[in-house]
């Protein structure tokens, strides 16, 4: 742990203040909550939002995971996690299912959470109306009111084009049957698993300064019409490490110009495979 | 406000009270009234036409009977479809919202300010039936087609984005659009002006037509009187933001009472 810093890198005020707004968020399902945003030891876009809230709710026991597009071993997620062992101490994992927070960039992590785990994601656009609307006065009356008729017309659109609604990440969900909520950039993929999720989810936009939140058991659907319901998109890949056909899978470019095709998310493909091993033995 | 209780269909749908309205400087209460004392009642089924010259409060009258403008005197009072009278600047800005998409219609001058440019013809007719809670694709695009043809639109062009239309194209498709959801009341603010005069007396023949089929409640903001004379069963002239003469408008036309309107009717060329 480096000396120097506080616990967690934020100063207690800020903290305190990240947690207020984090309470009103769960309270509000959906809802966007304004926040402070504190300048960060990075860019914006690489996830200031989004370590803030960890930095306010993390805890000296808590054991802390950071993934980026699925995978511990990125840039961002590598010095994340780094940066919160530095700053906090906290053991870190790369297991889904030893963390007692996760955060993450643009994915869910395939293994069910359960109870007592926080995913924080990223956010880097929090208004879900924002390309339709981009006036903050009248996005927040249409919140208010919940004037949502905007929202189905991006998807009209979509399906008088493309003939399906074309939006494969970034998906909106309303949740419990009141706010629109931008899920941040996740594939629509893993939009099914926010609903119901028994873990607690939590958003962070660090250059927007906003917060939400969606508290465990929340119904949470992604918006459709009634003749073109939501559905995923299949991939219609196996990972080449582990062989799963039901994870969400990343193209890898090969040298010799051909793709391969492996689970976005490493630690279930690593576990995946370990299982195999374990029936091998 | 007894007597709006009863309705035997004869009782007004809007009623404007006293109206004024000034446009104060930032910081200081003397600013220039474009308003004064505007009374007015709007009948089930009456077009009523608002003449004047440029800068003679039409508009200001106009948006401020559709609640976008509060005014700094007197009130609004609607009467819901359901029989209910509601002070439209008195009552939350939520339910002004719900009445200007459900109840009533507004018909910009410019078809752009009215019309959401980017998506196509079909989702502009069909956002105010998404925003009521319609969330069936195939319905939707039915209807859309339905009055895409009412307002002799080529139906073809269904999935053209507003910005390929032609001038009065676009204010067809603003009509189809306001008019999707049934509303009582339209408001119109100079609907024909900037089109040429073959593609507005076809407009105009339109909305004499959807008015009496659909048996709408309108009122149409025109500097033109020939616009009133086809349109309108009353006409009111407004002058330096006081309504000068009111009536039937064939008598305000033929025969008017205020020297001002008289200068007015005597200004039209002929050709």
């Amino acid at each position: 742990m480096t000396a120097g810093y506080n616990f967690a890198y934020l100063d207690e005020g800020t903290k305190r203040m990240i947690r207020r707004a984090l309470l009103k968020a769960v309270a509000v399902p959906g809802h966007q909550v304004p926040f402070g945003s504190r300048e960060m030891p990075l860019a914006y876009g690489w996830g200031t939002g989004g370590i803030q809230v960890t930095a306010a709710v993390i805890g000296a026991a808590d054991v802390l995971k950071v993934i980026d597009q699925g995978s511990d071993d990125t840039t961002n997620a590598v010095n994340i996690r780094r940066f919160f062992a530095r700053t906090t101490g906290v053991a870190t994992t790369e297991r889904t299912a030893e963390a007692s927070i996760i955060q993450t960039r643009h994915r869910i992590p395939e293994r069910p959470l359960v109870e007592g785990q926080i995913l924080v994601y990223q956010v880097p656009q929090p208004e879900p109306l924002y390309k339709l609307e981009p006036r903050r006065t009248e996005t927040r009356k249409l919140h208010g009111f919940a004037e949502y008729g905007l929202m189905n017309v991006k998807l009209y659109e979509d399906i008088a084009q493309w003939g399906r609604i074309d939006v494969s990440y970034d998906y909106p969900v309303r949740v419990h049957g009141r706010h629109v909520m931008s899920p941040s950039p996740i594939p629509a993929f893993d939009n099914p698993k926010m609903h119901q999720m028994p873990a607690l989810q939590l958003f962070g936009a660090g250059r927007e300064k906003r917060l939400y939140a969606i508290p465990p058991y929340t119904d949470v659907h992604s918006l459709d019409f009634e003749d073109h319901p939501f559905r995923i998109e299949p991939q219609g890949h196996a990972c080449v490490l582990c062989g799963c056909t039901t994870s969400f899978k990343d193209e890898v470019p090969m040298d010799d110009g051909s793709t391969q095709w492996t689970c976005s998310d490493t630690d279930h493909c690593r576990s995946v495979q370990a299982g195999h091993e374990a029936e091998a033995v | 406000m007894n007597e709006w209780i009863q309705d035997d269909g004869t009782l007004p749908i809007l009623v404007a009270q006293d109206l004024g309205h000034r446009f104060d400087r930032p910081g200081s209460t003397d600013g220039h009234w474009a308003l004064r004392d505007a009374s007015l009642a709007l009948y089930p089924g009456e077009v009523l036409a608002i003449v004047g010259e440029s800068g003679s409060g039409k508009s200001t009258l106009l948006r401020t009977l559709a609640g976008r403008l509060t005014p700094t005197q007197g009130r609004v009072l609607y009467r819901e479809r359901s029989g209910r009278v509601v002070d439209v600047h008195a009552c939350a800005e939520r339910e002004r919202r719900v009445l200007a998409r459900t109840e009533w219609g507004f018909v910009e001058q410019h078809a752009h300010e009215g019309l959401r440019m980017a998506v196509s013809a079909g989702a502009n007719i069909g956002e105010r039936l998404m925003g009521r809670g319609e969330r069936h694709y195939g319905r939707l695009r039915e209807t859309a087609e339905r009055w895409m043809a009412r307002v002799e639109l080529d139906t073809a062009r269904i999935d053209d984005v507003p910005r390929a239309f032609s001038g009065g194209m676009r204010q067809r498709l603003q009509i189809a659009r306001n008019l999707v959801t049934c509303p009582r009341l339209v408001l119109m603010d100079e609907p024909t002006s900037g089109l040429d005069v073959s593609v507005q007396a076809r407009l105009l023949d339109l909305i004499r037509l959807l008015v009496g089929r659909l048996h709408l409640s309108a009122i149409v903001v025109t500097h033109d009187l020939g616009v009133a004379r086809l349109l309108a069963h009353r006409t009111l002239v407004m002058r330096q933001g006081r309504i000068v003469e009111q009536g039937l408008t064939d008598r305000v036309f033929d025969d008017p009472q205020h020297p001002y309107t008289q200068l007015l009717v005597a200004s039209v060329v002929n050709a």
